[in-house]
């Protein structure tokens, strides 16, 4: 295993190069699946018959007047399904309804056109009898109805009820908080071809490109080599797109199938938001034991997941939230339970952290809001309780590299030169009646591997071509987080020859075949080990070529920058040279490469195990100003440490910690989403449904100065050439944010203020906020 | 010329170098054209111009020269390019030869995904070519965090959403730049003028699924009064950034579209002795730097007004128009008194703005009358402030908005009007809390005691952009941080002289 982390001298990975495709992003040349609809003859545009009620009985539904219309094509309904009728994973979720829809906007029918425009006019035109039934559209509708789906898990360790009767300060409360849309800029997209044989290829903006197949599969019920999956590139994911695109993929394969023509399904930005799932909103009750210096003691909480009509991807979600509510922190005796709630709104998915961001949210909340009252600094009460050498957490899974969190924290206090700036800050709010600033910095850590053991695994396809050139064909996608630009300088490095000689192939389940989801932030470390092994095995069969060429032993044999050398010898032989030596010795070119994460277990029925391969940790420092007008506020600087390990590409991983910490801010301070809750004719409906009126980061947004660093010494054992995952662990460092703005509105008050804030932290939230503190 | 005559089949548009031939209903817009053509480059975000990822540029003329304007194309009516000159992503460079503005973009991480990224490229070329950078990046002027050392106004980047990066590499992509070179060919093509405007009659093939739709630029304002009067159920588009919005998320479909953003006569911006006239076809962003700031209150506005993107094509005339309660002009032009010159083929007739909204979305406007102009009376009143409520600061829709226009007088309020927008079914002027204030003195006292009766100005409603309830306690706070503000810059409007 140590060799797959070991890194050759002058290593192409870790070198700083731009993603893979820039130039074909900037000139506008880089192709989305819906692009290359436009390349295509023929093609059928499908769009979705949506529900009007939040949850009723169908008890008619009638294509025909739709058919009347002119370039009306075909209506497809659950009675065109010729295998399972079922979109998820969990067999809970019918791909259309058959006698009951779950959510306002729920597709009931889709109706194929030779245009949009007819598609469109098509779906006005089919009516659906409903018989409205009750719904549920909040977390707190369904608590109170019972309305729960799936399971229960409950984490324990140690005596809670003997820490909390130890504990000099014990506080109880409860925390209500939104989800998050992810609002990728390509929305959802399916594009679907016949061949000749009956074959059908789709091309498909999906993160779990095997899953899609698996599921277009059963519903068309044909065998899973007759589907194949191709995934060029995505114009973002974020989790949206891990379980999100079956359904679309197969109305387009379906459609394909039943009319002969390519079928395009792409969602317009409303049509994305009111039917794909989103990060859950969570309600939190918590009862909290500190000593007498601040350590925490004992935890009880309880975790209710948003989890919407289907359970999709929330049982996971869940139990990643309830092994992340310690975030940072020991806590040596501890109960934590979660459960699930069933509402009639879309159902709710994977987004970037997977249900860690909403755990470590409950601490950090309770954290900040309990300072004041323990008497402590936030800054203090954080410090206090990080993890040290030796101790566990609450599911029983030693903590390695603790003292990276102590080292980060330290390293921005220093570079953000924290002390001075509290004195600058102080001095500020003394002056400003109008206007309070505040400095919060807070930890991450966050586990890397699929808690389902399973999935941590991957594979590749990596051929050789007599002329030397070099390509790669993995399992992972790229969304743009940049891992097909980190899978090139892995090939690189792993074969020792210039990046410019290898090059990527789109994704397809036709090359690599029972892939795991691009998710969990695991792409690098699942796929680059899987390209490391195939380049392996290519490299060893050279180096026999090389060796009888020099007469040594193939372990003599070096390979790097497309040279090949061997240990005492001055000349060096041409890696084109080799390779095509190699061919005409009828030595195999290609390789299948495949990873699997060893050490890992998990036990989902006691919620114990080590269920993750290593911790990832950072920690931010960020600034705020908050005007008591309007309770609008500025982001005047963020400084970041995170821990990457030993980066396989730097401004690819800087790239990922300041985009993930601008969408985790956009999730606490500004992203409100919001559903009908009242009820009227609209009860159910997403009230925010478009670009105008759901609002994500903008460049206003930004902090003003953001300085971030990748942790020194950060090398990690046993993962691709010592790195590290990177994906969704800066999501979380936005927390800072949220407890200074917390800290800026305590300042409006007397001193010493405790301040309960709601989640997204919105202008109107944190006036709410100043003017509940100054009473 | 009579319009029958004068019918075309198809729009010439001239597209990277390319002559290109567009002939469709009036509301196809121009990305799908483009797209149509295989331009794939310019994306579909969000299909109502909040995002940015289908900016391109094109070439247009105002008072200031030409210059390579960027704007949403899929707000545009295709036949609205019809003669006129536009460059996307493709155009601007190649992957084995990047412009200078993709190169900076490529090369320091600006493009994650890469969906958003033509069109920020395309926003971030209308300002590398802005004439007046140039001229800020050789003055050496002074970076903020909203303008680079090169005279880069991150402004330009405000109508254009990513969500993976962050921003930070976009924004020092966009700081980096440098002056165009001798030879760039956008830069010659900009310094030579933009094609005028063309008179265009486009007749809708009639399709399967299509309707017969006709387009209509009229070659002068007396032709477009006549077609109104004729057809007054005519569709009448200015900058079509609200017209846009309707056709693609509400479904809005025309059998006749009128385009009014080009005539002459309503892109007029005048100094009297008594006024300033601001012609209705004017956009924002000509508006803005026509005024360079000679009008405090609408330079607060015009950055808070939703994106430059937008504000490149929006015209006042067209906010006014829509009769929308949370435009933000209106709140501005209460205040300042405004008035509006109504225009049909009887000739024109002024009404004040505080009498021109009737209801949700109805105005005192004939069917055949046009707002030609925008009326601002003389001299501007001494302190002046214009808020916005909204969570996001670029790019967003005021929940609620405030215009003061206060005149004091030896520490004597003697006149305050104050416009609100976002409190009620229109926008409306504060009239009990200006009575309130004319005639007391310019106090922190005054301002207290008129907060509440301001806080009980108009009906505001609870939606998902606000609670009524803030929106009642931002009209509070609003005098309180007017007057602070003025506190802060004490220095009064300055004289403006015609």
């Amino acid at each position: 295993m140590s060799q797959l982390s070991q890194r050759p001298e002058a290593a192409i990975v870790g070198q700083r190069h731009r993603h893979e495709s820039a130039a074909a992003h900037v000139t506008g040349t880089a192709l989305y699946t819906d692009d290359l609809a436009h390349r295509l003859a023929g093609v059928l545009h499908a769009y979705p018959v949506q529900s009007t009620v939040a949850h009723a009985k169908i008890l008619g539904l009638d294509t025909a007047p739709a058919l009347g219309i002119p370039g009306v094509i075909q209506v497809i309904t659950a009675a065109d399904i010729p295998g399972v009728n079922d979109q998820g994973a969990k067999h809970d979720e019918p791909l259309l309804p058959v006698d009951e829809v779950m959510f306002y906007g729920q597709p009931v029918a889709w109706v194929l056109g030779e245009d949009l425009e007819a598609a469109k006019a098509g779906a006005k035109a089919v009516s659906v009898d409903y018989e409205p039934l009750e719904s549920l559209i909040t977390v707190q509708d369904a608590i109170k109805a019972n309305s729960f789906h799936g399971i229960q898990p409950v984490i324990q360790k140690g005596d809670w009820d003997a820490g909390f009767e130890q504990a000099a300060h014990v506080f109880e409360g409860d925390f209500d908080f939104a989800g998050q849309e992810h609002f990728y800029l390509e929305t959802q997209n399916s594009l679907a071809l016949v061949d000749e044989s009956g074959q059908i290829l789709i091309h498909c903006s999906t993160q779990h490109p095997t899953e899609t197949q698996d599921i277009v599969s059963h519903v068309l019920g044909v065998p899973a080599h007759e589907i194949s999956v191709q995934v060029l590139r995505m114009g973002g994911g974020f989790g949206g797109k891990e379980m999100q695109p079956h359904g679309y993929a197969a109305v387009a394969a379906l459609g394909a199938k039943l009319t002969g023509r390519p079928v395009r399904v792409r969602l317009d930005r409303t049509l994305d938001i009111t039917m794909t799932g989103k990060r859950h909103g969570f309600y939190a009750t918590w009862k909290i034991g500190f000593d007498e210096q601040g350590r925490i003691l004992a935890l009880d909480a309880q975790l209710t997941a948003d989890g919407g009509w289907s359970l999709d991807l929330s049982e996971p979600v869940l139990t990643r939230a309830m092994c992340h509510i310690d975030n940072s922190y020991w806590i040596p005796n501890v109960r934590v339970s979660g459960r699930v709630a069933k509402c009639h709104k879309t159902s709710q998915t994977a987004f970037r952290g997977f249900g860690g961001p909403q755990g470590m949210l409950v601490m950090e909340d309770i954290l900040g809001r309990v300072a004041p009252q323990l008497g402590i600094e936030a800054r203090e009460l954080r410090r206090l309780n990080f993890y040290t050498e030796g101790q566990d957490t609450p599911y029983y899974q030693p903590v390695r590299h603790p003292e990276r969190i102590d080292a980060a924290w330290q390293q921005v206090l220093d570079s953000a030169d924290v002390a001075a700036r509290e004195a600058e800050i102080a001095e500020f709010n003394k002056n400003n009646p109008y206007s309070k600033r505040a400095l919060a910095i807070t930890p991450v850590k966050f586990g890397i591997s699929f808690n389902l053991t399973a999935f941590n695994q991957g594979g590749a396809l990596v051929l050789v071509y007599k002329d030397g050139s070099v390509l790669v064909n993995h399992g992972g996608t790229e969304m743009g987080q940049g891992l097909h630009t980190k899978m090139l300088q892995v090939a690189a490095t792993s074969l020792g020859v210039p990046l410019s000689s290898v090059r990527i192939a789109p994704t397809r389940t036709d090359k690599v075949p029972n892939t795991s989801a691009t998710a969990a932030s695991s792409g690098s470390d699942l796929n680059g080990g899987a390209v490391k092994d195939a380049c392996e095995q290519i490299q060893a069969r050279l180096s026999q070529v090389a060796a009888g060429k020099f007469g040594v032993p193939a372990a003599d044999i070096r390979f790097a920058h497309g040279k090949i050398t061997a240990l005492g010898k001055t000349e060096e032989l041409e890696w084109n040279d080799v390779v095509r030596d190699a061919y005409m010795q009828r030595i195999q070119l290609s390789a299948a490469g495949y990873y699997r994460t060893e050490g890992l277990h998990w036990d989902l029925s006691r919620m114990t195990g080590s269920p993750f391969k290593y911790f990832s940790y950072g920690v931010a420092a960020s600034e705020v100003e908050v005007s008591s007008f309007d309770g609008s506020y500025v982001l005047r600087r963020v400084d970041i440490v995170h821990d990457v390990g030993d980066s396989l590409s730097p401004m690819i991983d800087l790239g990922q910690i300041e985009g993930g910490f601008v969408q985790g801010t956009g999730w606490l301070t500004l992203e409100d989403l919001r559903w009908d809750t009242s009820d009227g004719p609209g009860r159910g409906r997403v009230a925010t449904q478009a670009a105008s009126t759901y609002k994500i980061p903008s460049f206003s947004e930004m902090p003003e100065v953001f300085n971030v660093a990748l942790l020194d010494k950060a090398h990690e054992e046993g993962v691709v050439y010592g790195s590290k995952a990177v994906g969704e662990p800066p999501l979380m460092l936005a927390f800072s944010v949220r407890e200074a703005l917390r800290q800026a509105v305590a300042a409006f008050g007397p001193e010493g203020s405790s301040v309960q804030l709601a989640s997204p932290a919105t202008p109107e939230a944190v006036f709410w906020a100043i003017d509940s503190v100054r009473g | 010329m009579s319009a029958e005559n004068s019918l075309k089949t198809g729009c010439r548009i001239t597209v990277n170098g390319n002559e290109l031939d567009f002939a469709g209903p009036p509301h196809s817009n121009a990305l799908d054209f483009l797209r149509n053509q295989g331009l794939v480059g310019s994306k579909e975000g969000c299909a109502e111009g909040e995002c940015g990822a289908c900016a391109i540029l094109v070439a247009r003329s105002d008072a200031d020269g030409s210059r390579w304007t960027s704007v949403n194309a899929c707000l545009v009516p295709a036949a609205a390019l019809d003669g006129q000159e536009v460059v996307t992503a493709e155009g601007l460079g190649s992957v084995d030869q990047l412009h200078p503005v993709q190169q900076e973009m490529a090369d320091r991480g600006g493009s994650q995904c890469g969906y958003c990224t033509p069109g920020f490229i395309c926003s971030m070329a209308a300002e590398y070519y802005r004439p007046e950078r140039a001229e800020q990046h050789r003055g050496g002027h002074p970076a903020d965090h909203e303008c680079g050392p090169n005279g880069f106004d991150l402004h330009s980047l405000s109508g254009n959403l990513c969500r993976c990066t962050g921003y930070r590499p976009i924004r020092d992509a966009a700081y980096a730049l440098g002056d165009p070179a001798a030879d760039d060919p956008l830069a010659a093509r900009q310094a030579q003028g933009a094609p005028a405007p063309v008179a265009t009659d486009l007749l809708a093939a009639d399709t399967p699924t299509g309707q017969l739709g006709r387009f209509r630029r009229p070659a002068s304002l007396g032709e477009a009064l006549q077609i109104l009067a004729d057809e007054p159920e005519t569709t009448v588009v200015a900058g079509s950034t609200d017209w846009g919005v309707d056709v693609n998320i509400k479904g809005a479909r025309a059998r006749s579209v009128l385009a009014i953003d080009r005539l002459e006569e309503l892109r007029q911006l005048r100094w009297e002795k008594d006024f300033l006239e601001i012609g209705a076809s004017l956009t924002l962003s000509e508006i803005e730097r026509q005024l360079a700031g000679d009008v405090p209150l609408l330079g607060q506005l015009f950055g808070q007004f939703a994106s430059r993107l937008i504000r490149n094509s929006a015209t006042m005339g067209g906010n006014l128009g829509t009769g929308s309660p949370i435009g933000d002009t209106p709140p501005a032009l209460l205040a300042l008194n405004a008035q509006l010159v109504l225009t049909s083929v009887q000739g024109p007739r002024v009404v004040e703005l505080s009498e021109y909204f009737t209801g949700y979305r109805q105005t005192v406007r004939d069917a055949g009358e046009l707002i030609t102009a925008i009326r601002v009376p003389l001299p501007l009143a001494t302190h002046t402030s214009f808020q916005k409520i909204s969570k996001r600061r670029f790019d967003d829709i005021s929940s609620v908005a405030v215009g003061y226009a206060l005149n004091v007088v030896d520490g004597v309020i003697t006149s305050a009007r104050i416009g609100l927008g976002g409190v009620a079914a229109t926008p409306l002027r504060a009239v009990a809390t200006e009575a309130m204030l004319e005639g007391k003195p310019w106090t922190l006292e005054t301002i207290r005691a008129a907060a509440t009766v301001m806080a009980s100005e108009g009906t505001p409603m609870d939606d998902h952009r606000a609670s009524a309830k803030y929106r009642k306690a931002m009209l509070a706070s609003s005098l309180e941080r007017f007057y602070a503000q003025q506190l802060a810059v004490p220095a009064p409007n300055k004289e403006v002289q015609p």
